[in-house]
């Protein structure tokens, strides 16, 4: 009697051809139902935006296996083989402290304060080399607005999930866990602060920081927070994980700066990943003119 | 006293005059040889694939280079435990390929990294430790490469010895170099250290006994 390996099934004879036929949309579409949790969502496609760059996207590829990611290890390939278990629902997202009407959402609710849009933002990294990544998010500011801030809120700080039985970066102590980050409520509330729950259309892999992250295009990658369970509005600066590692080398403000060096890198300039040559870093990341004003009699040097 | 005897044993065995031990150092040199291009041909393969081609060159020739390093500083103690002496008919080309890696690492540096900005390349040994010490170690390693030829192992006679001794400077500069470039997590560096400071220790400990 012949008995048939399982191997001599092709993949295209189980699946409905219909359905390999469009495997991208239907992928985006049930990851898209995973994430809402609701029958009939579509993808996480979002509106253009003004805000966003008409640079060259970096790949797919290039945005999801090179991550600086800590709670999956210290190597940029680690969160690409560690995250994948990483369980992104349910999730939720305290908002808390000096607010009117502080709240805890569920990334249904995150979903429902403001229309999704694409915001295709340049990414510059402390250790000189940068990205180009389309963002699908809303803007923080739109979320603060609804817990209302009261006049003592002057920052807010954010935390990053700790649990080490699924991130098994915080088993080792290279960071005082959970990931800290924090921001002056101007900053927080300038349109260009996203938080981000999608990339390319499609639900933020976790490897990015799913099922929610904070985006600061202007500030150094480090600053934009991944995986947020809490946002609390504060009357003083918050502490950062970063700052609190190493204070010489990273403050608490993080600006693309190209004129002050980090310790160990020059940041004149940077790698666009994917080109040979190095290009100039521009001052706030290239966003000087929406964000500059915010520094206005600022030393730079000292609040780096 | 035990493992005295024993070691000479080995020694008569192996080393010395037995034919057994002249074949077995001239079958060792071809594949030490191809052991020693392997990182080479893994980084040719995996070049392209990579996100950032550029950053993953400079590290995996800096790692090859300082496995290069501690290997060649292994072969004395590895000789004195196994009563091998032959092995030090392998240390040469061990030594010169650490040379190769860090040559490669070099060249990846000022071409690929930095595209001979001279002006960036001089800033970055004069402001930051960890490239100031990776280029003395390279400076110094220079002396060593040329020098390790059988001419100027005559020429320079006892000198040859001295100046060959570097290599107790060059080893540590290199751990330095990669421990000061590192982010955080020192797990790696601190491997290097390790083995390096056993190596070290070695010697001290038999110059004491001996």
């Amino acid at each position: 009697m012949l008995i048939r390996q399982p191997s001599d099934i092709l993949p295209s004879e189980i699946t409905p051809k219909s359905v390999f036929l469009n495997r991208r949309e239907f992928m985006a579409a049930s990851a898209g139902a995973l994430l809402l949790a609701s029958e009939a969502s579509a993808s996480l496609k979002g509106v253009p935006s003004r805000f966003s760059t008409k640079d060259t996207p970096s790949s797919l590829k290039e945005i999801t296996t090179y991550n600086n990611y800590y709670e999956f290890g210290t190597d940029k390939s680690d969160p690409a083989e560690n995250a994948g278990k990483f369980k992104t629902k349910p999730w939720q997202i305290v908002v808390e402290g000096e607010a009117g009407k502080p709240r805890t959402y569920s990334l249904d609710d995150l979903l429902k304060v403001a229309a999704l849009e694409e915001r295709i933002y340049r990414l510059r990294c402390v250790e000189g080399w940068s990205m180009v990544i389309p963002w699908v998010g809303i803007p923080l500011a739109s979320l603060l607005k609804q817990v209302e801030p009261n006049s003592r809120a002057k920052f807010v700080s954010f935390e990053t999930l700790k649990d080490p039985k699924q991130m098994p970066g915080q088993l080792s102590r290279v960071l005082d866990w959970p990931y800290r980050e924090g921001l002056r409520i101007d900053e927080a509330m300038h349109p260009l602060t996203i938080l981000a729950v999608g990339l390319y259309g499609e639900v933020l892999p976790n490897q990015n920081g799913a099922p929610v992250r904070l985006v600061v295009p202007w500030k150094y990658g480090f600053k934009s927070i991944k995986a947020v369970v809490k946002i609390r509005l504060q009357e003083s600066q918050p502490a950062t994980s970063w700052n609190l590692t190493a204070p010489s080398e990273y403050g608490f403000y993080s600006n693309v700066n190209p004129a002050v060096d980090h310790p160990r890198w020059s940041q004149a300039k940077e790698r666009r990943i994917g080109e040979i040559l190095k290009r100039a870093t521009l001052p706030f990341n290239g966003y000087a003119d929406q964000v500059a004003s915010l520094y206005a009699g600022m030393d730079l040097r000292k609040n780096f | 006293m035990q493992v005295n005897n024993s070691n000479e044993q080995v020694k008569i065995h192996l080393g010395g005059k037995s034919i057994v031990g002249q074949w077995a150092i001239k079958l060792l040199k071809p594949l030490v040889f191809i052991v020693c291009l392997l990182p080479l041909l893994r980084a040719a393969l995996l070049f392209s694939d990579s996100v950032n081609p550029i950053e993953f060159i400079t590290r995996s020739s800096g790692t090859w280079a300082l496995v290069g390093l501690l290997v060649t500083l292994s072969i004395t103690p590895l000789r004195q435990i196994t009563g091998w002496s032959r092995l030090i008919q392998l240390r040469r080309m061990l030594g010169l390929f650490a040379f190769f890696y860090a040559v490669l690492h070099f060249v990846t540096y000022i071409w690929l990294d930095q595209f001979f900005d001279l002006n960036a390349i001089v800033n970055d040994i004069v402001k930051r430790p960890f490239i100031t010490v990776g280029f003395a170690a390279f400076l110094l390693l220079m002396p060593l490469a040329i020098t390790s030829t059988n001419g100027w192992m005559r020429r320079l006679k006892r000198n040859w010895g001295r100046l060959h001794r570097l290599i107790y400077l060059i080893a540590p500069l290199a751990v330095i170099h990669y421990l000061w470039l590192v982010k955080k997590d020192l797990t790696q560096p601190i491997i290097y250290a390790v083995v390096l400071a056993v190596l070290l220790a070695w010697r001290l400990w038999r110059r004491k006994t001996n």
